[in-house]
């Protein structure tokens, strides 16, 4: 049958199974929302910003495993997306961009809201199109899904001229599971492009790896992101019980190894726990998965498990000795390479006096109550783990705040955190709960912020309150950008430059004026009074924005300066 | 130094799906990974829907089994081969303008030529313009020879390079 461009957008989204988009319309992409129109089947989230929309999308995609979608028009719209396409790619999100361009023959003269958004956006996708003919739109967007889910996932954007979108083609509907039999896909599939694929893992190495793991008197496991993506958590935490091996998790592992697990460590690296740096420099074997050691989790690479053998399991080639040399590595999907080390290592270990090591160190920080009788970050913390439900989904922005959550919450299960790892994205973290919320209407979404970031992109409340959903923001007001302060203080003899937040608003009122709860909290009663009224209040539908008065001077321990040894804490 | 630092010349060949913008993606890879690129020459294959580019860098081992990885990961790309010296063949063409206003000078001029089996492809009264191919030493040495006469203008291709083909053995060697 003959479509218009914009309806065959609209039928290959169908295609996929999509049946949400964030976005936000504008002259170029405005006969896809024409075709939007006549589609009730997929519901349009309008957010206040296309940076919100960007950030939706993609806590949509890692609170759900379904592909995250996002709609912007070209010019401004595209380039507002830049930040959530970035924050996206570092953290291997599968999002699919689709902005519109203008009209073919304006292309290249400058014309209104004209940007060359392929071009920008080309160090931050996985791939990305730029569409000049309605022919080739059906088979690029089903490229995009494939190429966005596919292998180690990541953004990918399709920009499409104007005219395209009202041109006609012969459209027919292809189901799913027929996609990898056309266009470009089928090279890709054939010769196991590492954008599509995941490598047959190499049995001699995961042999030899099954023997290093046995003999390993001292194994330290990391959890990394990849365990996240490849849905690999029950494989991964068998193969922990089955070492008996103390595991520590990155930022982006968190959820994947369960919190409550009695081999957990905590976090490893500038915030690591004393137990997981310790034994990260103590450790015979260190065994990484979907880890590609960051200089936030190495800090010194030259030093960095120096003394141990060094094991990587990574889906991408790329990241193999990256960072870190190994001693031996396999290519290859997480999920599939730990069942064949699952058979190999048969017998259970015992580490017992290992353990004793390195649980000797602290896995979690004693926070100290305050003098002045302002309320710890530990203490917010308690209250909200203790109160709301369990398996909520926590959202983050970045700073302190961020930190504090992730050393403080026990994640069940991986997606239960949703954080802005590799970009650090502040004002990731509205837009991202916003994306969890649409994706999982049932669950109860947190939003762990501070007052930086929050004021970055709390416009969002707009969208929160348009779409009654119940997330409750709780702000870690410190009045500062804490972690640049805590930077400062440590290093740049408390020369607190642009650090500090004297100013409003008033969150409490402001989130009032978007129509959604706010409170001001000075101590812990309260906060747990207004956490208990966010539970018995929740059919109201609306959202929560809790400003949590917090001491300036807080900060986040333990702490090992950037570049510096793993064990060399300057603050513990 | 180890084998895995020691910097030195690089010859990858790669071949890409002939569409627009392949070539940004490809040499903005290289510079975004901190690459600076020496040469690098484009052109179809037997498949006009597939372009082949020669690239010359120089780096070190680790960093350019890092590269390669990261090339494979781009969709366009359809594969990617680093060329070891001894086994391919790496040759550029060069177009070089140099004055030579009498005869004496044209005569010696194109007796250099002749040596390095380049020919005159254009000549007027105070020029000539020579054609080379070569590989970059050769075409480098020739350029040197050519100076003391005043060259004009100069223009290199860069490398195109390919594999030796394989000698087969036969039985009774
Ligand atoms: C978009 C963006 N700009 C700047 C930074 C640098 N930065 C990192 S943490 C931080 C402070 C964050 O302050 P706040 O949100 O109040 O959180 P806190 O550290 O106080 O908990 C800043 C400015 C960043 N990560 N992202």
């Amino acid at each position: 049958m003959k479509l218009n461009g914009s309806e065959i957008l609209i039928n290959c989204l169908l295609e996929q199974g999509v049946d949400t988009v964030f976005g936000y319309p504008g002259g170029a992409i405005l006969n896809v929302y024409d075709a939007l129109y006549k589609h009730a089947e997929i519901k349009h989230i309008l957010t206040a910003h296309e940076q919100g929309a960007s950030h939706a999308a993609d806590g949509y995609a890692r609170s759900t495993g379904k592909v995250g979608v996002c709609f912007a028009t070209s010019g401004p719209g595209a380039t507002n997306l830049l930040t959530g396409i970035a924050t996206a790619y570092m953290d291997s999100s599968p999002v699919v961009f689709i902005t519109c361009n203008v009209t073919g023959n304006l292309i290249g003269r400058d014309a209104f809201q004209e940007v060359d958004i392929t071009g920008c956006t080309l160090p931050v996708t996985k791939c990305n199109y730029m569409v000049r003919d309605v022919d080739k739109l059906a088979e690029t967007v089903r490229e995009a899904f494939i190429v966005a889910t596919s292998g180690r996932p990541g953004p990918v954007l399709v920009d499409i001229q104007k005219q395209v979108t009202s041109n006609e083609a012969e459209y027919e509907f292809v189901p799913k599971e027929k996609h990898f039999e056309q266009g470009r896909i089928v090279r890709l599939k054939s010769t196991h492009h590492p954008s599509i694929s995941s490598p047959e893992p190499d049995l001699n190495a995961i042999d030899a790896i099954a023997e290093i793991l046995m003999k390993s008197e001292k194994p330290l496991l990391i959890c990394g992101g990849g365990v996240v993506r490849s849905g690999a958590a029950d494989e991964f935490t068998e193969l922990a019980e089955k070492l008996d091996a103390p595991t520590a998790i990155t930022v982006m592992g968190g959820g994947a190894f369960n919190g409550h697990n009695n081999l957990k460590t905590g976090m490893i690296g500038m915030h690591g726990s004393q137990a997981s740096n310790m034994a990260c420099d103590s450790c015979d074997v260190l065994f990484a998965v979907g880890c590609r050691f960051s200089d936030r989790v190495t800090l010194n690479p030259n030093t960095f498990a120096s003394q141990a053998k060094i094991i990587q399991i990574d889906i991408d080639a790329s990241e193999i000795d990256k960072n870190i040399k190994t001693d031996i590595h396999v290519v290859g999907d997480a999920k599939k390479i730990l069942r064949l080390l699952l058979e190999r290592i048969t017998e259970k270990q015992d580490h017992t006096d290992w353990k004793n090591y390195v649980f000797s160190f602290k896995v979690e920080t004693v926070y100290k109550k305050l003098e002045n009788g302002k309320m710890t970050p530990a203490e917010i913390l308690s209250a909200v783990a203790e109160i709301l439900p369990d398996r909520t989904i926590v959202t983050t922005d970045v700073g302190q705040h961020q930190m504090w959550a992730i050393q403080h919450f026990k994640f069940d299960y991986p997606g239960q955190l949703i954080t802005s790892g590799g970009f650090g994205t502040m004002g990731f973290g509205l837009g991202a709960a916003i994306g969890a919320q649409v994706g999982n209407p049932e669950g109860t979404v947190l939003h762990v912020t501070g007052d930086g970031s929050f004021r970055m992109n709390c416009n969002e409340l707009a969208t929160e309150e348009y779409y009654k959903l119940p997330i409750i923001t709780i702000i870690f007001n410190n009045s500062c950008l804490g972690m640049v302060r805590q930077w400062q203080h440590l290093i740049y003899d408390e020369h607190y430059s642009q650090t500090t937040l004297d100013r409003g608003p008033d969150f409490a009122k402001l989130a009032e004026a978007y129509g959604v709860h706010g409170r001001r909290v000075t101590n812990v009663e309260q906060l747990r009074e207004i956490l208990h009224e966010t539970i018995e209040k929740r059919s109201d539908g609306k959202g929560w924005v809790i400003d949590c008065q917090i001491d300036i001077d807080e900060m986040v321990k333990p702490m090992v300066g950037g570049g510096s040894h793993i064990a060399d804490f300057m603050l513990i | 130094m180890d084998e895995q630092n020691k910097i030195r010349r690089y010859t990858i060949v790669t071949s890409m799906d002939n569409e627009a913008g392949v070539l940004s993606q490809l040499a903005h890879l290289f510079s975004r990974r901190g690459h600076n690129i020496e040469t690098i020459a484009a052109g179809w294959t037997t498949d006009r829907k597939i372009m082949r580019f020669t690239i010359e860098i120089f780096t070190d081992e680790a960093k350019m089994k890092l590269l390669c990885d990261q090339l494979r990961k781009l969709v366009p790309i359809h594969y990617v081969e680093i060329l070891e010296p001894q086994k391919s063949i790496r040759r550029e063409l060069m177009l070089v303008r140099v004055n030579a206003a009498d005869r004496a000078t044209r005569n010696e001029i194109i007796q250099i030529a002749n040596i390095f089996r380049g020919s005159v492809v254009d000549i007027t009264h105070d020029s000539l313009t020579l054609q080379i191919v070569g590989d970059d030493q050769k075409n480098s040495a020739f350029e040197t020879l050519l100076r003391e006469y005043g060259i004009i203008e100069l223009a290199r291709t860069g490398i195109v390079a390919i594999e030796r083909g394989e000698l087969k053995k036969h039985d009774d060697d």
